[in-house]
């Protein structure tokens, strides 16, 4: 009898003891960020330039939508038609320009290349783009890429960034799984 | 109740010396309430252990009295039993009130069903069936009551809905604070623990006035305990294991009570689960963490009394990592495979995406009874709501939630409940109301929810009239005023172009524009008129009729006013709309009810009627640098739901018992002439239920539910140009999953244990088949199937 009484009370101190000790995690703190009550749009990309380079033949292909997701739609700007049958290095740019000076967001996508993948993909099927460059396990990132073009011909180019892609992967997006964060296309001519 | 103890002391150490026996001692016994003379009480005379009654009009005399003590017991039917003393020296004439508020007071005896109002219609959760949740939510807590349904983000995030509506049309109130936790967003559950709590009522329709205006929905009363006076220290632990999510909960309670009125009460619980399972592969990061304690003080007598009340519930919600998607072209990747793109082995990890939620809640209410009059209550109350929502992000910015915003609100509220009238009770209030919104900065991100201020007052009033013995009226009305200050920034583009604001609203234009954005301080003043009309009559054999009209008016929230931008688990952006008026909904809800444990029923048919409803559609698609994008709009058309809920129970022999329960609803866009969006689906449940009382209390259940496909919802798919196939894609948002059936087994045995303590053990098994199947509100159901076989075992002491 006295025995039940006691364990009775003990079990009673336990759930006090584990109550107190809850409420104690439950009461963390409450913290608050600094106030400037403006946020950037850090994260944002405004800009895709992909630059392609042949000695003295260049060729810019740029997506622009400033004010981001909603608002204005994008803008598409291509240079100028490609030269067929040759050789382009390619390099592609992120940026966020609401930053001042322009962010460059290749920086990022550079340092995580184990979780990004660009792909290219175009309607043109004698171009042919090899991606230079490669992560530390040694799968393509494409932020430098090789650029062949074939006979004239006229088309598009999508430039997809994918995050946490499948890699490696078979070279196309559709198989690489993973989540969009980049996806334009550009009218083009080989000519 | 002190001068009774105090009483009690006199009579106890006082000690009789004097031998006069003359006195005469008259009584009157009253009502509290309205002074009425109570007739035929039984007065018990301690000193002489002899009985007498009082006559009609309330008096009783007793002659020949000795100076000493004279300690008297009178009780009567319905009333307190209650004790007194006095020092007779002399001829003594003396009023004794009683009061007929027993139930109030012994809740915990006798509260299976008692309603909050006569005539309201309502279903009640009590403490032994939410204990079967204590490791689940509030949601799938109300799940069980028909009528009621919930709209998940996968399966730890529940939204409570009821006939179909959910958000800000249900009011949710906590301990007699309406809950104030961010609830417009659709992934957005109630931040409370089920285990706090004593019971869950949901009213379908009247007596919602004292509460608010909006309860378009319904309301959810979440009730804690009232405990009797009496000198106890009694608490409580439960353990619940499950196999599936390989997690579970603990919580602890322990509760002092005190003979003179004062009361103490704290609990805790922490829940975990990692990854849940769904039949064929783990939910990659589904898992949670939830610590939650309160504690709870009061002093309680009948005729004054206070409570404070403190909570506070801190929530980690992982997000099925799947349904993170850039844009279309990935969802319609989710949609046609079938399978979530992520699929990894069991982990208890957290990952990203995932939602983080403090919620705080403190409230002190005090009241006092007045004789002949009624009783007054004053309450102030508080919560602090803090809301980080993290996503994928890159760099620098990947552990920098992509949603953080903190609501603070606190109301004073009144109440005064006038009794003293026969056959009429009425209750009164104000209520003021500051919130404040603040779009905590650091995000890197526009905030969804821009920072706000709102200021609330409202007045109402109800009252209950009783017609005869067996029928019942209520009538209330209630008139609110809000006003809303934000300010924020638009893309110059969406004000001077897209919603043509520029010429709308120029007053909320700023000369601040930046960055090709505009700060704007929109400003918005409503005016609510909600009334409230309820009959209830009583008939032979146990059964009820109850009848019920109401007004409800609901202003915009903040999300439909003001959101604005992507949001990634639905890849659309969302845009609400300034222009937005207020939502008015007539409601008709009846209900026929028999009581009966041998043969009871409830069947409630309703009607609700809701002028410029608010909802969210797609709208069109934008083009974005991640590609296509829909984009979905706030707009407002003409609604009407209507359907029935139908209960059924009966005896099949003394130990076996069968319930069943049925609801239809449908859901109208009458603007467009199409169904509303989220409407649940036909469903019924089957339960067998085995109980022997003499074998440990022995408990069995068979439960069977039925979810039958929604064949009316409207068509928003669309196709999309997707650049790499160089084809139009059909997005097929809108279809339905099929129907499902799920079959569950509960049981449980209690045993003896310590002193006076018991030791309760639980077996029960959910999604008995390991079916597979998808829940057309579940927001994820493009991405994974829902949870496959569960087994839990729970263990509760009670000490």
């Amino acid at each position: 009898m006295m025995k039940n009484i006691k364990s009775t009370n003990t079990i009673k101190l336990l759930a006090l003891l584990f109550i107190s000790s809850l409420a104690f995690v439950g009461c963390s703190s409450d913290d608050d960020g600094h106030h400037d009550d403006h946020d950037h749009e850090e994260e944002l990309i405004t800009t895709v330039r992909y630059t392609l380079t042949n000695g003295t033949d260049i060729v810019t292909l740029e997506f622009q939508d400033l004010d981001g997701e909603g608002g204005a739609d994008g803008t598409y700007d291509v240079s100028g038609p490609l030269t067929a049958n040759t050789t382009y290095t390619g390099a592609i740019k992120l940026l966020n320009e609401t930053e001042n000076p322009a962010d460059d967001i290749t920086l990022e996508v550079e340092d995580e290349g184990d979780d990004h993948e660009f792909f290219y993909t175009s309607t043109i099927s004698d171009i042919t783009i090899s991606k230079d460059d490669i992560d530390e396990d040694g799968n393509p990132i494409g932020i430098a890429t090789t650029f062949v073009t074939g006979d004239a011909g006229t088309g598009s180019l999508t430039i997809e960034l994918i995050h946490e892609p499948t890699k490696p992967n078979d070279g196309t997006s559709i198989n690489a799984g993973g989540s969009t964060d980049v996806e334009v296309t550009f009218p083009i001519q080989v000519q | 109740m002190k001068s009774i103890i105090i009483g009690l002391v006199i009579a106890i150490s006082s000690f009789s010396y004097s031998q006069n026996c003359n006195y005469i001692f008259l009584g009157e016994v009253k009502d509290f309430h309205d002074g009425t003379p109570i007739e035929s009480a039984t007065i018990y005379i301690k000193e002489s252990d002899k009985y007498i009654i009082s006559d009609f009009d309330g008096k009783f005399r007793i002659e020949n009295l000795c100076s000493g003590t004279l300690t008297l017991t009178i009780s009567h039917i319905g009333c307190e039993t209650k004790t007194v003393s006095y020092t007779i020296d002399n001829d003594v004439f003396k009023i004794i009130s009683l009061e007929h508020h027993l139930e109030e007071l012994n809740e915990v005896v006798v509260n299976s069903h008692l309603k909050t109002e006569g005539t309201s219609i309502e279903k009640t959760i009590n403490k032994a069936d939410l204990e079967k949740y204590t490791d689940k939510s509030l949601g799938d807590a109300l799940n069980s009551v028909s009528g009621v349904s919930s709209l998940n983000t996968g399966n730890t995030i529940v939204k409570p809905m009821i006939h179909g509506l959910h958000s800000s049309r249900l009011l949710i109130i906590n301990n007699n604070v309406r809950m104030f936790d961010q609830e417009w967003g659709d992934e957005h559950a109630p931040n409370i623990d089920i285990n706090s709590s004593n019971k869950v009522e949901v009213i379908k329709g009247a007596n919602t006035l004292k509460y608010g205006s909006d309860a378009i929905g319904g309301l959810i009363l979440v009730q804690p305990k009232k405990y009797v006076a009496q000198d106890s220290l009694f608490g409580s632990t439960m353990l619940s294991l499950n196999s599936n999510g390989r997690g579970g909960n603990i919580n602890s309670e322990l509760v002092k009570t005190y003979k003179s009125g004062f009361y103490g009460r704290i609990q805790a619980s922490y829940k975990q689960f990692g990854d849940f399972k769904a039949p064929d592969y783990y939910l990659t990061n589904s898992g949670l963490k939830n610590s939650n304690a309160s504690a709870r003080i009061g002093y309680r007598t009948f005729e004054k009394g206070f409570d404070a009340y403190y909570s506070v519930v801190s929530n980690e919600f992982a997000i099925l990592q799947a349904s993170h998607i850039g844009n279309v072209g990935d969802l319609v990747a989710a949609i046609n495979s079938r399978e979530p793109r992520v699929i990894e082995d069991f982990s208890y990890n957290i990952d990203y995406p995932k939602q983080n939620i403090l919620h705080h809640l403190a409230k002190i209410e005090a009241y006092k009874r007045f004789k002949n009059f009624g009783k007054l209550s004053v309450q102030y109350d508080m919560q602090i709501n803090r809301r980080k929502e993290f996503d994928l992000r890159r760099g620098n910015l990947a552990d920098t939630p992509v949603i953080d915003l903190r609501l603070f609100t606190n109301s004073l509220q009144t109440n005064l409940n006038i009794d003293a009238i026969d056959n009429l009770k009425i209750d009164t209030g104000l209520l003021v109301r500051y919130q404040q919104n603040d779009a905590v900065s650091g995000t890197g991100i526009s905030p969804l929810i821009p920072d706000f201020q709102k200021y609330d007052a409202s007045i109402y009033m109800i009252g209950n009239y009783d017609l005869n013995e067996s029928s019942e009226i209520s009538a209330g009305a209630r008139y609110d005023f809000t006003r809303i200050e934000a300010e924020k920034r638009y893309n110059l583009t969406d004000w001077n172009d897209t919603y043509n604001y520029d010429e709308l609203f120029p007053q909320f234009e700023t000369n601040n524009i930046d960055d090709s954005k505009i700060l704007t301080r929109p400003e918005f003043t409503f005016h609510n008129i909600s009334a409230n009309l309820g009959y209830s009559k009583q008939f032979n054999n146990d059964i009820s009729l109850f009848v019920n009209y109401g007004l409800a008016t609901r202003v915009p929230n903040p999300s439909e006013l003001f959101s604005d931008g992507l949001h990634h688990s639905a890849a659309r952006i969302e845009t609400g709309l300034l222009t937005l008026n207020k939502e008015i909904a007539n409601k008709f809800v009846a209900s026929l009810e028999r009581n009966n444990q041998n043969f009871g029923f409830s069947i409630s048919p309703y009607f609700k009627a809701i002028n410029d409803y608010i909802q969210l559609i797609p709208v069109g698609i934008t083009t974005t640098i991640r590609g296509a994008f829909p984009v979905w709009e706030y707009n407002q058309i003409n609604a009407q739901i209507f359907g029935v809920d139908i209960d059924v129970n009966k005896k099949i022999t003394d130990k076996f018992n069968y319930k069943g329960s049925i609801s239809l609803l449908k859901g109208e866009n009458l603007s467009q002439d199409i169904p509303l969006i989220h409407m649940p689906s036909t469903n019924f449940t089957n339960s067998i239920s085995y109980y022997n009382d003499e074998l440990n209390q022995l408990s069995i259940n068979l439960i069977h539910k039925t979810v039958l496909q929604q064949n009316k919802f409207p068509d928003y798919n669309f196709y999309t140009f997707n650049p790499i196939l160089q084809e139009d894609v059909y997005v097929d948002i809108s279809s339905t999953p099929p129907a499902y059936s799920l079959f569950s087994f509960n049981s449980s045995v209690s045993f003896k244990a310590f002193k006076t303590g018991t030791l309760k053990l639980e077996l029960n098994v959910e999604n008995l088949f390991n079916a597979k199947y998808n829940e057309y509100l579940n927001r994820q159901r493009y991405f994974a199937n829902e949870l496959g076989r569960n087994i839990n075992l729970k263990i509760k002491i009670n000490y």
